[in-house]
Formats: C-alpha cells, structure tokens, sequence
C-alpha cells in the first residue's frame, strides 16, 4: 500500500551550524500511528515543521523523497503548500493557548480554517465547526463558538485544536506533543478521542512525543530520535520487547513503573548529555554516553536488521542484549 | 518522638475581582490540611493543575503567609522564627532550574548564597563547604567558577539541590524538582535526591503531578483535590489499593509503557474543577464515576474509613480488589 506521507533522508540545518536533522526517513501509511519519539533538542519538533514547509528563517531543509500521496511537497510553491496545510495536512500543536488567537471566537478560528480552503458560506462553517466540537466531546457547542479562548479550560482549548484541525477532513494529521501541557486525567481523554477519531476517519497520524507511556498506548509504529537521526524504528510491539539500540533500551530503564520498579533500587539512568551536532561532525551521536562505544563508533554507525521492519542504527549486532545478560 | 515537620490546620485565602465591576472572587487554594511526618520520611503530593500543591509547598516554606493554621518543624513554630532561623530548617527545590539560579552568579556564589546569609562563617569555610556539597551532588570542582547558562538542565537542577542542603536542613520540599527535565536525566535527579536522603537522613516534601516518579520516592503519598488532601496512606498501599475514586481515576491515567493496553477511559467527564468554585458536599462529587445523591450535600470531611483518611462517604474502608479500574 503506498503511504499517505513518505520521507526519505530528510535533513535541517540552522544558519548556526547545527544539523538538527540528519537524514531521517519514515512513512505514515492510512489509519495507522507513527510515533516520532525523543527527548528534547532530538529533533523531532523540527522534523515535522521541515514537512510542513514551518521552518524558520534561516533554517535549510533538503531531501530525497519529502511525498504526500503523490504530490512532491519538495516541488511546491510555498502558496501551493499553504493551500495544502490546514486542509488535507493538518498539524496539532503543543500549546493550545498559543496557538489559538485571543482575540478571536472558538467560532470564527474554526470557520476561517473551513472558509479559507473551499467556498463555504460562512453560516455552513459555522455548523460544521459545531458539529465537528459535539465530535470531540464538547457540550454545548452553540455556546463554546461564542467563547474566546481564555474563557476554556487547557483540556477544552485542546479539543478545540482538535476539532479545527479535522474542519477540512484531513487525510494526515500531524500532531507535535498534543497532551504534554495536560493533565494526566485530561491526557488520557484527549488521547482517547485521537484514537477514535483516527479509527473512524481513516487518518494517518504522525504523533511526535517525549513519552515512551503514550507511545506504547498509540503507536502501531514507531521511530527513536537521538542527535537528529532515527537510531531505531520498528512496530511498537517489536520495540519495546526486543529494543535493541542501547539508547532505546537506556530510555526504556529510566522510566519509573508504578508497581513495577524497586524503589530502593536506583531507576536506570544515561549519563552524559546530547553533544551539539555541527557540519564536521561524523559517527555516532550517542557514543559519548554509551557504555558500549568502541573506537569503530567516532567513525560510523551501521544501518542493522534486527528483524524484518525494525532497524537500528548501531555497530551491535542484533543479539547484543542476550549476549550481555549471558 | 517528636515530628520532624508537623502541619496543622493549613488554610490559605486568595481574593481577588473578576473584572472592573466583577464580584469577589475568593480561592481558597489549601483549605485545611494536617499532617505529620517523621525524619527519613518522603511525603509525596500528587494532584492536578490548579489543585494547591504548590500553594501549599509556598505557604509550608513560609514563601506565603497562611490565612490560618501553623508549621512545627522539630516542634518550633517556623512563624515565631526570623528567615535566618527558618532557612536553618527548611530549604525549597524548585520545578524550573533555568529561572531559579540566578544567571549573573557563579555556581560557587550561588551555592555560597545562605551560608553567606547567615554570616557566621569564614570566607574560607564557605569555600570549603560548597565545594564539599558540589561534589556529593555530582558536580566536579571545575563547575563552581561556571555561569548557570553554561549548565545542562540536569546539572542546573544539581546546583540548585546544593543550595538547598549546605545549610543542612532537616526539610526540602521539593517542587517539581524533575518536571522540566528529559526522563534519562530525570532518573538521574531521583536517584541523587534519593541517595542523599539516605545519608543525610533528610526528610522531603516532593510536590509532583508525575505519579510514577512519586511512587519511586515517596514513602508516604496525599492525594490532592482543590485544596485538600483527599487521600493519604503509606506508598505500598495507595498503589496497591487506592480507595478514593479521584486517586483511582489518577492512577488509571498514568500511561505505563506497556503496548498493548491502550487509552485507559477514566470516566471523569470533562467538568473541570475551580478552585473558586468549590462544590458543597463532596468536592469532587461533579467529576465522579460513583457519585450518589448524598455526595451533593454530605461532607466527607475528615473520613478515615479502615483507619487511613480518605474523604469519600462511599468508602466504607473494605479493600478494594481492582485498583486501576473506575467502573465505567
């Protein structure tokens, strides 16, 4: 099946130097969930701007296949990539209350995202944009048109983000770390209705997070960002049984389980913190914080097969774990 | 034996207007909490945004005057003592370490700062014990001549937990300490706080939403709702077997990296709480799965069914089996 959004060897650099993306590729088929996972400075935020044709002045990006069904977004005019955003390729950011105007009604954001993109009375946007907020769980629709964002809850503000987004029936939704300003009750609701949402519509969602708990609730697949390469990239169920980067499996060891983990036994933890990649930089982007680096990793780090669809870019070989703990 | 901190009938009172011509809008972020808690113990306060955790930390720490109530620790009142006293004591760690330490200082004079405050020690022995509470927090000497701009996170978090032990408290309350923070070095600062706990015998006070993180901490936990504890139990019980429906619905959110298990629904609806708007009879009755009509009008207030405080007038104190599932 071909993907509703294929990238390959996709790379950002800033005017400073710095690569922030180092030729990273990822498909998004229809339906399913793609999680882009990292912890901050990876490159991930910057990654899904590069997509949507957001990135800031002064910033670069370059690929070999940057594809939404068939269209070549490499070869579009930034008015082609405007009217294509926001309709058929929407994006959810993290802060719903930046990312709303002020000084707008829920209503008149709402209707604009519709309006701009096909000939619609503004009274048949006004419907759909009550119709689309009773879809994400909002009472009273009628009401929350008339209101201005300040007058929301962050979990509401979010639903509204939602909504907004699906106004032009997008076929792919990007959504940047959609419940880190949540609470964990409203986190759970907010992710509850993407799942819903993705199953009924059919969307490809490609959901970018720090949380490895929300990816193994949503993800069907998933790519590990390190230093702004994918370092690892397989099912989500062949990810966390068999994680065979040593920094997905260190990431894995940091995360406290309730339940689960020995409270007098210190949680795992990486030493070290992420270098800054500039142009010469070469080899791996993890060695100076693994325990397994060898002379070999300043130089390169291979693309292995763990398994059929789960890669991982390391000098390992793939039984490396088993052949640690024996 | 003596508490190391005791707290007594914790209030504090935000008024304010709602607009020009608006009414009184009065908060009431701690609306009276009590607790005590001995040396070596870990108190972790989990609740919601908006719930008074940090209010209460604030007002703990004497940063905010409380509208009634008091503080003991080691049975001295903290409010019939002046600052130099009460820093001798207690000591705060704070959620955001790019805005806690300031940026024109050396990490040493940072660090320096309270035992220069007290005055009662040589240039040469402050030298001495900042570069003695660097090294325990990890910190190599080289750091202490640094700005705080040329610190990661992490190691600017490790500065500001020195600042707070050099004076050696008997209590920090920890605010966040590892919220803004990636989870490898997340584990990095647990493990530290944890460690050093156990050789200075300190006790915490750790404020955090995170529930697994104060699961790993904690040895005592107080689940907070609009400005009160609404549970409290030894660490292994509350995870074991949460009784009030507010701490199960918490726990049933926390997203465990297990694939497989999918979006937990946790059934609260989306009427969020206002702490200017506290509901009569149980506080939480408007979000509650279990709700019954006497929950509109009976307070819970001081429950403790089966010998541990949970404010719920359904809990009659029986163990509850299943305890990360809300019936739906």
């Amino acid at each position: 099946m071909k993907p509703v959004l294929e990238v390959a060897n996709l790379r950002v650099s800033f005017a400073s130097g710095t690569r922030a993306v180092r030729g990273i590729s990822l498909a998004v088929q229809r339906g399913e969930t793609h999680c882009l996972v990292g912890e901050s400075g990876c490159g991930k935020s910057v990654s899904s701007l590069a997509i949507m044709n957001l990135l800031a002045r002064g910033a670069t990006r370059s690929a070999d296949i940057l594809r939404f069904h068939d269209t070549d977004l490499l070869k579009l005019t930034e008015r082609q990539m405007a009217q294509l955003r926001g309709d058929k390729l929407a994006m959810i950011f993290q802060e719903p209350m930046t990312s709303l105007n002020p000084a707008y009604t829920i209503g008149s954001q709402m209707a604009e995202a519709l309006t701009r993109h096909r000939r619609i009375s503004r009274a048949k946007a006004l419907d759909r944009a009550a119709e689309l907020l009773e879809r994400v769980g909002i009472t009273a629709p009628g009401m929350r048109l008339a209101q201005y964002p300040h007058q929301l809850s962050g979990g509401l503000r979010q639903r509204v983000m939602i909504a907004m987004a699906l106004m032009c029936d997008p076929e792919l939704l990007i959504a940047d770390e959609p419940t880190t300003a949540l609470d964990v009750t409203v986190q759970a609701q907010i992710l509850r209705l993407l799942q819903t949402l993705q199953r009924e519509l059919g969307l490809a969602l490609l959901l970018i997070t720090h949380d490895l708990g929300i990816v193994a609730r949503m993800a069907q697949r998933v790519s590990v960002m390190y230093a702004g390469e994918v370092v690892e990239s397989a099912s989500a169920e062949a990810l966390f049984a068999r994680p065979t980067h040593p920094y997905t499996r260190g990431l894995l060891e940091c995360i406290p389980i309730p339940g689960a983990s020995r409270r007098d036994a210190p949680l795992g933890s990486i030493p070290g913190v992420v270098p800054r990649i500039g142009p010469d930089f070469k080899g791996c982007g993890f060695r100076d914080r693994c325990a397994h680096a060898a002379p070999i990793c300043a130089e390169m780090a291979p693309l292995q097969h763990a398994a059929p669809n789960h890669d991982y870019l390391c000098r390992l070989p793939p039984d490396w774990p088993e052949a640690a703990a024996a | 034996m003596s508490a190391a901190i005791e707290v007594r009938g914790l209030r504090r009172v935000f008024r304010g207007r709602t607009g020009m011509f608006g009414g009184e809008r009065v908060v009431r972020a701690v609306d009276g909490i009590g607790f005590s808690l001995a040396a070596g113990d870990v108190l972790g306060i989990v609740g919601e945004s908006g719930c008074g955790k940090s209010t209460l930390g604030r007002v703990i720490m004497g940063l905010l005057p409380p509208s009634e109530g008091e503080v003991l620790v080691d049975g001295k009142r903290l409010d019939t003592l002046d600052r130099r006293s009460r820093a001798r004591l207690i000591q705060p760690v704070f959620q955001d370490p790019f805005s806690s330490l300031n940026p024109r200082h050396t990490i040493e004079q940072i660090v320096g700062l309270p035992l220069a405050a007290q005055g009662d020690v040589t240039g040469r022995q402050r030298r001495e014990r900042v570069m003695e509470m660097l090294s325990r927090v990890g910190l190599s000497a080289e750091m202490a001549s640094r700005m705080p701009a040329q610190l990661s996170g992490g190691q600017r978090q490790r500065v500001a937990i020195a600042r707070a032990l050099v004076l050696r408290p008997r209590i920090v309350v920890c605010d966040e300490p590892t919220s803004a923070l990636d989870v490898s070095v997340q584990a990095q600062i647990l493990n530290l706080l944890a460690e050093l706990r156990r050789e200075l015998g300190l006790t915490y006070l750790f404020i955090s939403h995170n529930l697994a993180v104060v699961e790993h901490i904690a040895t005592e936990v107080a689940v907070m709702y609009l400005g009160r504890f609404v549970e409290q139990a030894p660490v292994d019980d509350l995870f074991r077997a949460p009784q009030h429906p507010y701490t199960r619905a918490l726990l049933a959110s926390v997203l465990t990296p297990e694939p497989g298990l999918g979006i937990p629904d946790v059934g609260l609806g989306e009427s969020y709480p206002d702490p200017a708007n506290i509901p009569p009879g149980c506080r939480f009755h408007p979000r509650c799965p279990i709700a019954e009509a006497r929950c509109q009008t009976e307070s819970p207030e001081g429950r403790r069914p089966g010998g541990r405080l949970v404010e719920c007038l359904l809990v009659d104190g029986q163990a509850v089996s299943d305890p990360v599932r809300v019936p739906a």
